[in-house]
């Protein structure tokens, strides 16, 4: 017995071996020498190995970090408010009206965004919401207006829209995998024990699907926060994010310590959070049988 | 269709296997009807699911729907729940039409196959779902709730989560959480037969006993005879979206309208026959193996489309196997035994009776039930025996 799962956990070992070695590899390491220089000393040119707290110390006595920190929490957060609540319409829609010979169709068409790169999908937001841009040149065109329009880009609203329509797909399909999972019969009891269906969708759909929406929210919310590309192109550098500022202490200002100890800390508050929120949500993601 | 007139009663025929004996309830006056339905046919696509479905289910009854499977008989229960739209007809619900009136303030609960136990609740969370608009206090729901689960026998099973349950306790919290809002008619999507064979036949008992104490009218939906013939009142038998028959089981089983009823129903020898001669209260059939016979005009069916002309029927149980030396009661046919299975309290003989070969040149073969008594021989394959029966157990199926 004890050698047949010798031989099993062995097997297993060997099977996960190359991703395991790839993420140690790119993963691991990177990470645990970004938490190692957070604590080194910056001396100008080099970077003095010798332990120290003068970096946190100093990154949270600074008022912009924590102006940015709180601007890249609120525009994370209203990202994965807009993204989650627009998709849940389209991840209902799927799941309970598209006919399931169809789902295969649609559920590629959602996929479409990601035959792109990133980069181009953030510029091509930039060449929709410039300043001859497409919005500004039609408008113009019909005569709606003389002068275009200043405020599409450039502002918190312009990358809350980019970051939302790039992320839509991340939230839709968690959202559709939990919907999917909820058998039919128990909408039916909710209807049979007196609920219309509107009072059956809040008290047994969006409960079972609260899985689905719990997932969408962290990958929504995580990788938006240190989100670099969207607010240099689309918010032109006036409106810097967490990932802005550390990119600018590592590379411009060549203080890798204090950028280190930077990311370390938006790191923290991050996970922080995120364990808050699945908190909040334990009794909506109990172990169901 | 007409709905045979229970005339003559024959003594009530045991159903096959060892289902609990029914005891017929107590006649009352003429119960008022709690569910009618006139005329209903229901269309999906090009399929036609209902073919007219007129169906008077009484106040208190214990209804039961049977069939095969897609012979309509959820697609039945699930228009008076309000599930299913329907194409034409009416459905009325204690003198209602329920036009217009959708499943959730439909006077019917219903315990789903499945049972759709909501999996984020507790077990009392899912027995008070439907309280959330009663104006009653907390304590006097929770009190409610815990009453409703003593009927099913799941006192302090309250605080349990619902995925932890097993399959018969999930039926009963099912059971509970419809009746706990004192419907006046509640359904049953074939509710035990997720359950083991055992546990079924308990559950069999415990649902008989609940309706009765609580005097609600019950519409189960089944595929198994056994469990239609011991639980119901009355059973509507259903092929192809139609009704073929409805009656009580007793009526049912001795006196089905059709051969197919009695095919679906138990098992029915059949054996070939000509009709000779008729009055008005009997029909004198020739069947080869069994003479010449008088057939009282209740026992008189139908045939079906497709069926090789008229027919002589009769139950297993009908019949008997006679020792060496006995004398018989009723008239009497040798044959030889073919097969014997013994099932521990029965044994099943199947006989090639003399003389069956007449018309088609066959010799026919008839099963034949024995309770197994103690003492008695069991004969062997190939003997020769004398098998004794009675005019009035056949059925004519012309």
């Amino acid at each position: 017995m004890a050698t047949a799962q010798g031989a099993g956990a062995g097997q297993g070992l060997r099977l996960i071996a190359p991703p395991l070695l790839y993420a140690i590899l790119m993963l691991a390491i990177p990470l645990l020498t970004i938490l190692a220089y957070s604590f080194f000393r910056d001396d100008y040119l080099t970077v003095v190995r010798e332990f120290t707290l003068d970096n946190y110390r100093a990154v949270w006595a600074d008022p912009i970090f924590r102006a940015i920190l709180l601007r890249s929490l609120a525009v994370a957060g209203l990202v994965t408010l807009t993204t989650v609540l627009l998709a849940f319409p389209v991840a209902y829609f799927l799941s309970f009206v598209v006919p399931p010979q169809r789902k295969a169709l649609w559920l590629l068409l959602i996929t479409i965004p990601f035959w792109t790169s990133y980069l181009i999908r953030v510029f091509l937001w930039k060449v929709i919401l410039g300043y001859n841009g497409v919005v500004n040149s039609g408008l113009k065109s019909l005569g709606v207006i003389d002068q275009p329009l200043q405020f599409l880009l450039y502002n918190t609203g312009s990358i809350v829209m980019t970051l939302s329509h790039a992320y839509a797909p991340f939230a839709i399909l968690p959202i559709y995998v939990a919907l999917e999972k909820i058998d039919r019969s128990l909408l039916e009891a909710g209807r049979d024990l007196g609920e219309s269906r509107a009072m059956t969708f809040w008290r047994v759909t969006l409960p079972l699907a609260m899985p689905g929406v719990v997932a969408a929210v962290l990958i929504v919310f995580i990788p938006t926060i240190g989100d670099y590309v969207t607010p240099t192109v689309i918010g032109g550098g006036k409106i810097p994010m967490v990932a802005n500022m550390i990119q600018a202490q590592m590379l411009d200002i060549d203080n890798k310590p204090l950028g280190s100890a930077i990311a370390i800390s938006s790191m923290a508050v991050v996970t922080a959070l995120s364990l808050l929120f699945l908190l909040l949500n334990r009794r909506f993601l109990r172990v169901r049988a | 269709m007409t709905i045979p007139q229970p005339s003559a009663r024959v003594a009530p025929a045991s159903a096959a296997g060892a289902a609990p004996a029914r005891r017929p309830r107590p006649d009352q006056a003429p119960r008022r009807p709690m569910i009618e339905c006139r005329g209903l046919h229901k269309y999906y696509g090009d399929y036609h699911a209902l073919r007219g479905i007129d169906l008077t289910i009484r106040e208190g009854e214990f209804f039961s729907l049977l069939g095969p499977s897609g012979c309509g008989k959820t697609t039945l229960l699930r228009t008076i729940a309000g599930f299913e739209d329907i194409s034409s007809g009416v459905v009325m619900i204690d003198g209602r039409d329920m036009r217009n009136v959708p499943a959730n303030v439909r006077p019917t609960n219903m315990v789903f196959q499945s049972y759709a136990i909501f999996p984020h609740l507790t077990v009392a969370e899912n027995v008070g779902f439907g309280l959330r608009r009663d104006p009653r206090s907390r304590v006097e729901k929770a009190a409610a709730v815990e009453e409703a689960l003593g009927m099913v026998g799941l006192t302090g099973f309250g605080g349990r989560a619902a995925h932890a349950l097993s399959g018969g306790q999930r039926q009963r919290v099912a059971l509970a959480r419809a009746l706990i809002l004192k419907p006046k008619v509640l359904l049953l999507d074939e509710p035990l037969s997720a359950l083991d064979r055992k546990m079924r036949e308990q559950m069999q008992v415990e649902l008989i006993k609940l309706q009765r104490q609580v005097g609600i009218t019950f519409v189960l939906v089944t595929h198994d005879q056994e469990e239609a013939l011991v639980m119901s009142d009355r059973i509507a038998v259903m092929f192809e979206g139609e009704i073929a028959q409805l009656d009580g089981p007793e009526a049912l089983y001795a006196r089905p309208a059709s051969r197919k009823v009695a095919d679906f129903i138990g098992v029915m020898n059949f054996l070939p026959a000509r009709i000779m001669s008729e009055t008005h209260d009997h029909v004198t059939v020739a069947a080869p193996g069994l003479g010449t016979v008088d057939i009282p005009a209740a026992n008189v069916s139908r045939v079906d489309a497709g069926d090789a002309g008229p027919s002589i029927g009769f139950r297993p149980e009908a019949a008997t196997l006679l020792g060496a030396g006995a004398t018989a009661a009723g008239r009497v046919t040798e044959g030889v035994i073919d097969e014997v299975v013994y099932y521990g309290d029965m044994t099943y003989y199947d006989v090639i009776m003399d003389g069956t070969d007449a018309y088609d040149g066959i010799p026919h073969e008839v099963r034949i039930s024995m309770r197994n008594v103690f003492g008695r021989e069991v004969p062997d394959v190939g003997t020769r025996t004398r098998v004794s029966w009675s005019p009035g157990s056949l059925v004519l199926f012309r």
